[in-house]
Parts: C-alpha cells; sequence; structure tokens
C-alpha cells in the first residue's frame, strides 16, 4: 500500500559510489602499464626454470611491478564483480553472499600472489 | 536473478488476422494486444491496410485501424508532432514515438509492441506510474535560498545555452525502457530520462540546491547503474543523448570529491 514515491525513496541515497567509480577508473589505467609488464615478464620467461625467474625477481623493479600489477588487477576484479553482482542478483541474500566470497576470494589471491613474489624476491 | 525468459502469462501467442481490404497498395501491420479483463496471453494481431487511403506516420495507420478496422486496438496520443510524448512504443525492434516514424521507414510488416519492460495496461499502454514518481523524486524545479527577486531570475545567455540539448526531452521513456541496466533493476536505477531531467537542473545556472541534488544521486544503484551501454541515446526520437548528460553528472561527483 506504499505511494509510488515512497517506494522510489525508498531507504534513501547511500550517499556512495563515487570512489567505486573513481577507484575503477583509476586501476584501469594503473592496469595498462602493469598488465604490459606482466605480459611482457611471463613471455620473456616462457619455459624458463624456476632459478631463472627467482633471479629475476630479485630485481627490485621487477618485484614491485609484479607486486603493483597483482594489487591493481585484483582490485579491478573486486570492483567490476561487484558490479555485475549489483546488475544481475536482486535477492538481497544471494547477493550478500556473493559479494562476502569476492571480497575474501580477492584478499585470498592477492595474499598468495604477493606472497609468493616476496619469496622468490628474497631469494627463500 | 535477471529473467531471460517472459513468465508464462506474458507469452506472445498468434492472433487474428483481421480481413485484408480490396487495394493495390498494402501494408501488413503486427501489433501486440493484451486485454487485462478476458485472461488470455498476449497475442500478436495482423492488420492490413491500404496505404493509398492512409497517412506516413505509424501513428496515422494506428488511427485508421482504430477508426475502420478495430475500435479495441487501445494505444496514447496526443499532439501527433513529436511533442507530447504519448505514442511512445517499440516499432520495429526501436523505442520511438509513433507520430515520427513513417511507414516507410520500415522493411516488411511493421511490427508494434508497447515499451519494453513496462508492465502492460492494456494493448500498448505501459504504466508510467513507477517512471513518473522516479521524475518527481529529483525535484524537476528551480530550488533557491536567496530571496524571490521583484522580477525574473537572471541568467546569462551562454548559462542558458548550457540547458540546450536537455529542456528538449519530452519524457516519452523510449530511452528508459531501452536501457538494460533500466531493465534489470529499475525499480532502484533512475534510467536515463530522469538522470538527464536530474542534470537540467543541477546545471541551471539559477539553481542553488545542486548539493543537495548531487547527494541525493550519489548512490550505487540511482546513478551508477548506468554502463554506458548508449541505448538512450540510440532511441531517443528527440536526437538527445541522455548518456552525455549521465556522464557529466558522474564527472561532477569526481570534481567534489577529488
Amino acid at each position: 500500500m506504499r505511494t509510488e514515491l515512497g517506494k522510489v525513496r525508498g531507504l534513501g541515497s547511500a550517499k556512495s559510489g563515487t570512489e567505486h567509480f573513481w577507484h575503477q577508473r583509476m586501476t584501469a589505467i594503473a592496469n595498462v602499464p602493469l598488465v604490459i609488464y606482466l605480459i611482457y615478464f611471463i613471455l620473456s620467461h616462457l619455459g624458463a626454470p624456476r632459478a631463472a625467474i627467482v633471479t629475476s625477481l630479485k630485481n627490485p623493479l621487477c618485484a614491485v611491478m609484479l607486486g603493483l600489477a597483482m594489487i591493481s588487477v585484483l582490485w579491478h576484479m573486486r570492483l567490476g564483480l561487484q558490479t555485475v553482482v549489483e546488475d544481475y542478483l536482486h535477492s538481497e541474500g544471494k547477493k550478500l553472499a556473493m559479494l562476502l566470497i569476492i571480497n575474501f576470494a580477492t584478499f585470498f589471491l592477492g595474499a598468495i600472489a604477493l606472497y609468493a613474489i616476496l619469496k622468490m624476491s628474497f631469494g627463500l | 536473478m535477471v529473467a531471460f525468459a517472459l513468465p508464462q502469462n506474458s507469452k506472445l501467442t498468434p492472433g487474428k488476422i483481421w480481413p485484408i481490404p480490396a487495394a493495390t497498395n498494402l501494408r501488413e501491420f503486427k501489433i501486440y494486444r493484451w486485454n487485462p479483463d478476458d485472461g488470455q496471453n498476449p497475442h500478436v494481431d495482423t492488420y492490413t491496410l491500404d496505404m493509398d487511403s492512409c497517412g506516413p506516420m505509424v501513428l496515422d495507420a494506428l488511427i485508421k485501424i482504430k477508426n475502420e478496422q478495430d475500435p479495441t486496438l487501445t494505444f496514447r496520443r496526443s499532439c501527433r508532432e513529436g511533442i507530447c510524448g504519448s505514442c511512445a512504443m517499440n516499432i520495429d525492434g526501436t523505442n520511438t514515438l509513433a507520430c515520427l516514424k513513417a511507414c516507410d521507414d520500415v522493411k516488411g510488416p511493421v511490427k508494434i509492441y508497447p515499451l519494453p519492460h513496462m508492465a502492460v495496461v492494456k494493448d500498448l499502454v505501459p504504466d508510467m506510474t513507477h517512471f513518473y514518481a522516479q521524475h518527481r523524486s529529483i525535484e524537476p524545479w528551480l530550488k533557491t535560498s536567496t530571496p524571490t527577486p521583484q522580477a525574473e531570475w537572471k541568467q546569462s545567455e551562454s548559462e542558458r545555452a548550457l540547458l540546450d540539448g536537455l529542456y528538449e526531452c519530452i519524457l516519452c521513456a523510449c530511452c528508459s525502457t531501452s536501457c538494460p541496466s533500466y531493465w534489470w533493476n529499475g525499480d532502484r536505477y533512475l534510467g536515463p530520462a530522469v538522470l538527464l531531467q536530474a542534470y537540467r537542473w543541477l546545471i541551471d545556472s539559477r539553481d542553488e540546491a545542486t548539493g543537495d541534488r548531487l547527494d541525493n544521486l550519489e548512490d550505487p544503484f540511482r546513478l551508477y547503474r548506468c554502463h554506458t551501454i548508449m541505448n538512450c541515446a540510440k532511441a531517443c526520437p528527440k536526437g538527445l543523448s541522455p548518456a552525455k548528460a549521465i556522464a557529466e553528472i558522474k564527472k561532477m561527483m569526481v570534481e567534489r570529491r577529488v
């Protein structure tokens, strides 16, 4: 029995969303050089033994670039997947569950990637 | 989840084929019909018109069918010159105004459906209640705190020029109902038409509530469901670009925080 305007106003404006929008653009721009570097790194180490990759990762610039690429790509992925969930999932329960999974998976993947890069970079 | 198939009671069934008039210049019109009172599924009726005695526009054809063949055919129309927005419908797969769409611009039979993804009241008449409430929610009027001047609120020529491309919007809803984001999240996403109207007040030099207006719009669903799909700009029968207006709103949002 709610009025149509009452339904439209709903719970009011979240007064957020701009940060998400801005971060998505920012990581998109950052991804351009970082992913080019990542692809270059992978192609130049195709078939190389582990020792060669460890040697490359001892170069601080190389390790930092790969670390940044992981952070930027994963953050961009998190933001993008959140958009997909908000677009297509309409049950609040499913939406909440998916957002939790996306957040946990992003941090889990990020932690694994950074741990691996640091471990090899410090020659362990 | 997003529904990719129509609900059972919305599935189309074959409709009636109306008598073909004795004439040479014939044209077929396939028109969506649904009557809330007969409990039947919607169906597509086929009408054939003698185009030698019919006006050039799709609206002319609809009026001719209603006058001469089937008085139960239901549609909205008023000005018949693209300024009232009443006869917005889906013609040949694109949302447009029946009064501005020439029959000759369509190849083959002219297929006419109501605006997509709206609840249907009857035949080609969609329920616009929610759309109008969304327009009401952006408070589309001049808001000021400065005491009203004795004469008019002043605006320079260049300030007035900022409203060009916005004030022409007739709220026909062709754009909003062509937008997939509006289809999936129309309950919370304001849609291109309403956001273009919102920008029309945001950019008005006389308005003093810009910040409040931006606060009201800054929401992942109200504004940020726009993914620049551009169907709105393609559909607009007035040649406006709601997508550009929405991009300008997003720019204002970023501008006030960086």
